[in-house]
């Protein structure tokens, strides 16, 4: 069944839409990731236009987080106050990224910048994971057992000013990382239209030293409140948000993640990540041999939106 | 107005100047664009009027065109800049309809003539406007035929030779398949009757192409309210998706 979508103004299959949005959800469910970084390039694939695809996902994003931040709320697992300093980064930075994607889209040059983002960031993220899953295996072969984790370095983070007390975190470290990392993870979300979590729980972990079980929350609630930010500053600035899209994407992944939750917690961790991490190199290679390869169609058309 | 201005202006010319004209019919003349719009095909079909005889000598061709609102279009050229394709030039050609078919009863250089193509700008070439490129720019040619080559691939331009049925001079149809990734507006739709490669009559009208119901309110919205059309999506995805995950989990718990 074809539908036409009345902001990207391209008429799709509704299935091929619910499918995708199914398949991204199964992932996100498995691997416990948003799956915003695998969609928006999905999106390019099938034909929508980048500005679009940015903005919906990001509206996407803020629905399929909604209903794990309240799971996480029950389970008083969501440093709010982190959340908050994360927050007043993330604001700042998704207008920012608003600011830069306009003026790059004016001289024609965003596609180039979102799958550049795309490319190195899949790339680097990929790559890292494959890398820490097959020592992982291979560490589990051999040893046949974990080995102690080691403690967390006390390095420079924390001989930074203004410090603060993260109560549920158990920290007490000084606001500026917070800001920092909210900050990029803010510019990348308007720019890439992903909710960040991937650069963010890594962060939070390495960077902040929060303890795991906080980190999904408070990430997630973070990331609720920067893509709705970013949903409505591309809805008044660029009116690229298509609703009937987004809507047909949750329906499917909603569903998808359910699934998803199911096969992941029959497989092991290992393995899931090298998946993942498969998965994301793959996305990533696409993407690079576009800008890498000569295009078959040189030319482009674009609207006369800039001078 | 417009049609009794026509009338009016029929009516003032001498009874000869139109030997023949056209009467026009159109299965619809006016497509709506709804949730499940998947392209629309048009007929396009009259007969011509003729107070004398049927004239000796060259056959009569007809030539029907259907015309998108036209509007200026940026055109981008991707060049190699350290190892990655990137867009460097670009062009900004005038005015490009976005929908352009042209429907012919016989091969395009046989029912008119390249003078007679210039003046009522027929063919597809002629139809795009592009006088204001940068002379800096090298090959400015070739950014006007990028906006023809890459709109023919996406179907939304071509030119369809043979493809106008013409009965005893007098009677023709034709069809015009509109593609699903349609622009809104009015689509203007001429018919040109040739007599030699000469244009002997001609007749314009249009057919509207407009978003209804859902998509037009959405559009609209989505435009002239922006914040609260921002909010609302928010508050569907939001309520779609918890809903989605709710009717899930009590399902599987049944």
């Amino acid at each position: 069944m074809q539908i036409y979508l009345p902001i990207a103004e391209v008429s799709v299959n509704a299935f091929l839409l619910l499918g995708l949005g199914g398949m991204v959800g199964v992932l996100s469910g498995m691997f416990g990731v948003g799956g915003g970084f695998l969609m928006t390039p999905l999106l390019f694939f099938i034909g929508i236009p980048p500005a679009v695809a940015v903005a919906t996902e990001a509206n996407q994003i803020v629905a399929s987080s909604f209903s794990g931040v309240l799971a996480h709320f029950r389970r008083k697992t969501v440093d709010l106050k982190m959340g908050g300093v994360l927050l007043i980064g993330g604001l700042t930075g998704a207008a920012l990224g608003v600011v830069v994607f306009n003026y790059l889209k004016s001289l024609g040059q965003v596609d180039l910048l979102v799958k550049l983002c795309y490319v190195v960031f899949l790339g680097v993220i990929g790559g890292l994971m494959f890398i820490e899953s097959l020592n992982a295996i291979r560490k589990a072969r051999k040893a046949g057992g974990s080995p102690p984790p080691k403690r967390r370095q006390r390095g420079w983070v924390h001989a930074l000013p203004f410090k603060a007390r993260f109560r549920t975190s158990g920290l007490y470290i000084s606001v500026i990382p917070p800001l920092v990392v909210g900050l990029f993870v803010g510019v990348l979300s308007a720019i890439m239209g992903v909710g960040g979590g991937f650069i963010m729980v890594p962060a939070m972990i390495y960077i902040l030293g929060m303890p795991t079980k906080v980190v999904v929350g408070t990430s997630l609630f973070q990331i609720i409140f920067v893509t709705g930010f970013t949903t409505m500053l591309h809805a008044t600035t660029n009116y690229t948000v298509d609703v009937v899209l987004a809507v047909l994407l949750l329906v499917g992944g909603v569903i998808g993640a359910q699934i998803g939750t199911v096969i992941g917690a029959r497989m092991k961790a290992e393995q899931l990540r090298i998946l993942l991490a498969l998965l994301v190199l793959v996305v990533c290679g696409k993407l690079a041999s576009d800008l890498l390869l000569q295009p078959a169609e040189l030319f482009t058309l674009g609207t006369s939106g800039g001078h | 107005m417009l049609r009794v201005l026509a009338a009016l202006c029929l009516l003032s010319l001498p009874a000869h100047a139109v030997e023949e004209s056209v009467v026009l019919g159109l299965s619809k003349d006016r497509v709506a664009i709804t949730a499940t719009f998947d392209g629309s095909d048009i007929l396009v079909f009259g007969a011509i009027k003729r107070e004398a005889p049927i004239p000796e000598g060259d056959p009569l061709e007809v030539i029907v065109t259907v015309s998108g609102p036209s509007e200026p279009v940026m055109v981008r050229r991707k060049e190699r800049k350290f190892g990655i394709w990137v867009n460097t030039d670009s062009v900004l050609v005038d005015s490009a309809p976005s929908f352009y078919a042209v429907a012919t009863s016989a091969p395009f250089d046989k029912v008119i003539t390249n003078t007679e193509d210039l003046r009522h700008r027929i063919s597809i070439n002629r139809a795009i406007r592009s006088v204001g490129a940068d002379m800096h720019i090298q090959g400015a040619q070739d950014f006007a035929e990028a906006v023809v080559r890459i709109r023919e691939k996406s179907r939304l331009y071509s030119i369809r030779e043979n493809t106008v049925a013409v009965d005893e001079q007098t009677l023709f149809r034709t069809s015009i398949a509109m593609p699903a990734d349609l622009t809104e507006g009015d689509y203007s739709t001429r018919i040109f009757l040739t007599r030699g490669g000469q244009v002997v009559s001609s007749f314009e009208t249009t057919i509207g192409v407009h978003k209804v119901g859902l998509e037009r309110i959405l559009f609209n919205m989505s435009r002239q309210q922006p914040i609260v059309y921002g909010l609302m999506s928010l508050a569907i995805a939001i309520a779609a998706g918890w809903g989605a995950s709710t009717a899930f989990r009590m399902l599987r718990n049944s």
